[in-house]
């Protein structure tokens, strides 16, 4: 690696005709978050008796936590599995997994009827080791934990030795800075024992995500209901983890014009359709198992659900993603491929919470509020305009500004080249 | 099982508090013998449809401020209804398939199930199994995420969406703090007329079904739901047709929760899965190091 390599914060101007479209909708967003706070449940959700959990569950919840797995797939193949190469994506999928998780956590918040309540499961008196849902939270409590102090060392890579608050907070910087500079000296040492835990607990609850349906046995349509649900919630989360960092990483060069990490972005590509493969083998086989095929002609909403769910979302990504071409095609192909497996395992999540959920006494069928949405929608926009922030001021991605010239391959990749050429 | 409850507790509560968890857990410990639990016998032949029960049940419990005269309107029976926040328990009506003319009622409620489901599911143990039958709920525990509700295979538990700051689950407590510390009858039971209505320990109660079964032949299919539905109930049922033309859900004699527990229980069993893929990927990444030796990375830290 060299300098030029090295991630740096990402100069820019914040505000573009994007980021003013997603500030309106985040603002919108806390708008309907808030009303959701003090008016209830009631004024703003369409749920009821009937349908306990809606898309504040399926997306905000499911969806984000399973497309937070970036952090942990890269984390393994990088710093555990020691391929160096993918380094330079560590970082952004760090901060998406850390992002990702801290906003899992603010739209759980809105759907929780006690939310000032949201501590009890870390009290040992309130413990339930039976609940699944127990489970689930605890370690997305302790993982959330782990990526923060993951993500210090970068808070103090960029700000040690020069905190500098202004006005009364002036006051704080000492204890800031030698806070900063002990995490630097003594995380460094440790981080492994953290990434290997982040790792451990990511399997722990990304699986125990796919256990929490199971409860339901009459209420669960037939084609998700299988006692390996939380094997292929695992695996579809490590199937969408590369996809979703490769996805953000091209979207990122595109935003801050950069020149996208082609060659490693291919490389990391080459596994997804091995991933996808497997996931989808299994849960070929274990339909067989159970002898469910035939609810896959029953024309119901659910059986077309189930196919788009794997035509779309697993099969049609494998055939796109098989082809060189594909693979190596940045600006379009590879982008729109890694988004189809995005969008399908957010349909996996979707369907399996909301669409394979029908109750036994139905008055009518679930259809998010307006507040609903907005609460959504904004949460997303709140994410991405975060995610800019924190990467234009902080080291996070290692790109270098595309020329406004184009120069032989060989040529761009030597940085003594590169500095003549600025 | 792989591991029950109270194994799970003294291992998660190892290094913590572990008294102040411990006695709480062996204390919300049922008995292995489900035939002492209190039950309620519920026989929809003798039931008038009267509902007195809804009547006493409001004035017991959610004090809804409907007119006592409201519960003598029997149009009601016209729809369909179900248990709510303002109604713990309600009567519908249903005819015979093979006999229109011939219409029974059937109350609706919690059913207290040996191995509740919604018990099992609850992130804080706001709802718990008593010891003589009756599943509670505490409100100051309860995060309101309606998990319980998502896990009831009689979709019994109510919410007060309306309630902005202090909503709770809403259901039946089988009148825990009469019949347990007044030594009373559950308030239902108590003003019944007809004695639909029979309160006892679940195994009395189960003789007395099989005995007006076998003693009334025609009278009554040969079903006790209940006995078996989910792995047992605490509320049970006499019914003259059979249960699939009633509300009451066909179900296996399969405990709800079991599958979810199992996973759960076999994931963490003494921990050591987690721990051995801890110790894995520490040995992976320990082998893999030499590769990062290469000078060139030396220099950036690994996050």
């Amino acid at each position: 690696m060299n300098n030029h390599e090295r991630p740096h914060p990402i100069h820019t101007r914040f505000f573009t005709r994007g980021t003013i479209v997603l500030t309106v909708l985040a603002a919108l967003g806390a708008l309907a978050y808030v009303y959701r706070l003090i008016a209830g449940l009631q004024a703003t959700t369409n749920l009821n008796d009937q349908y306990p959990w809606g898309i504040w569950i399926a997306i905000d919840v499911a969806t984000g936590v399973a497309l937070a797995a970036g952090g942990f797939t890269t984390a393994a193949l990088a710093d555990i599995f020691h391929k160096e190469r993918y380094h330079v994506i560590v970082r952004p999928a760090l901060l998406t997994a850390m992002l990702g998780y801290t906003f899992v956590v603010i739209g759980l918040l809105a759907d929780l009827g006690r939310y000032y309540n949201v501590w009890h499961p870390m009290l040992p008196s309130m413990w339930q080791g039976d609940s699944v849902l127990f489970e689930v939270g605890i370690c997305v409590m302790i993982y959330l934990t782990v990526l923060y102090i993951e993500f210090l060392p970068i808070v103090a890579e960029r700000f040690k030795g020069q905190v500098n608050l202004p006005g009364p907070l002036r006051h704080l910087n000492g204890l800031i800075e030698s806070f900063l500079s002990v995490a630097d000296r003594t995380l460094g040492r440790f981080i492994s024992v953290f990434i290997i835990a982040g790792v451990v607990l990511s399997c722990l609850h990304q699986s125990s995500l796919g256990t929490l349906m199971l409860i339901a046995p009459t209420k669960i349509h037939p084609l998700w209901y299988t006692s390996i649900s939380p094997l292929l919630f695992l695996l579809s989360a490590i199937a969408v983890g590369f996809p979703m960092v490769i996805f953000e990483s091209l979207l990122a060069s595109k935003s801050f014009k950069l020149k996208p990490e082609t060659p490693v972005l291919s490389s990391l590509a080459r596994y997804v359709p091995v991933l996808l493969g497997v996931y989808l083998a299994i849960k070929l086989v274990d339909l067989t198992n159970r002898d469910a095929w035939p609810y896959l002609w029953e024309g119901s909403v659910q059986s077309v659900m189930w196919m788009i769910e794997i035509g779309g979302g697993i099969v049609l990504p494998i055939i796109l993603l098989l082809q060189e071409k594909v693979r190596r095609s940045v600006t379009g192909l590879l982008t729109a491929a890694t988004l189809v497996i995005v969008l399908g395992v957010a349909l996996n999540r979707i369907n399996v919470f909301l669409v394979a959920y029908t109750p036994l006494y139905p008055t009518g069928p679930y259809f998010p509020s307006v507040f609903e949405i907005m609460v959504t929608v904004g949460l997303i926009s709140a994410l991405v305009l975060v995610y800019r922030f924190l990467v234009m001021h902080l080291p996070i991605i290692a790109g270098e500004k595309v020329p406004t010239y184009t120069l032989p391959i060989e040529v761009r990749r030597t940085p003594s080249n590169l500095e003549q050429v600025q | 099982m792989a591991i029950n409850r109270r194994d799970f507790f003294k291992l998660a509560a190892a290094g913590t508090t572990t008294l102040a968890v411990g006695s709480a857990a062996a204390d919300d410990i049922p008995p292995t013998d489900c035939s002492e639990y209190y039950g309620v016998l519920v026989d929809t032949v003798v039931c008038i449809g009267c509902r007195k029960c809804e009547l006493a049940c409001d004035q017991e419990h959610t004090k809804s401020g409907r007119r006592p005269e409201s519960f003598d309107d029997k149009s009601v029976f016209d729809r369909h209804r179900r248990p709510d926040k303002d109604a713990f328990t309600v009567l519908n009506r249903f005819e015979d398939p093979d006999n229109p003319s011939k219409k029974y009622t059937m109350k609706v409620q919690c059913m207290h199930c040996n191995e509740p489901a919604c018990v099992s599911a609850c992130i804080v143990g706001a709802l718990r199994k008593t010891s003589t039958g009756p599943v509670v709920y505490d409100a100051w525990k309860c995060i309101g995420c309606r998990y319980c509700m998502v896990a009831c295979p009689f979709q019994i538990p109510a919410y007060e969406y309306d309630n902005a700051l202090d909503p709770r689950v809403r259901k039946c407590t089988f009148c825990f703090e009469r019949i347990t510390e007044d030594h009373e009858l559950p308030a239902c039971v108590a003003i019944c007329p007809n004695e639909a209505l029979t309160f006892g320990t679940r195994q009395q109660l189960l003789d007395i079904a099989h005995y007006r079964i076998k003693s009334n032949p025609g009278v009554y299919v040969d079903h006790v739901y209940g006995e078996t539905e989910a792995g047992g109930t605490s509320w049970l049922y006499l019914a003259p047709v059979d249960f699939k033309h009633t509300e009451l859900p066909v179900l296996k004699a399969d405990v709800i929760p079991s599958l979810t527990e199992t996973i759960q229980h076999g994931i963490f069993k003494s921990f050591l899965p987690p721990i051995a893929l801890y110790g894995l990927l520490g040995l992976v990444m320990h082998a893999t190091r030499e590769r990062d030796a290469a000078p060139s990375d030396a220099e950036v830290p690994h996050e």
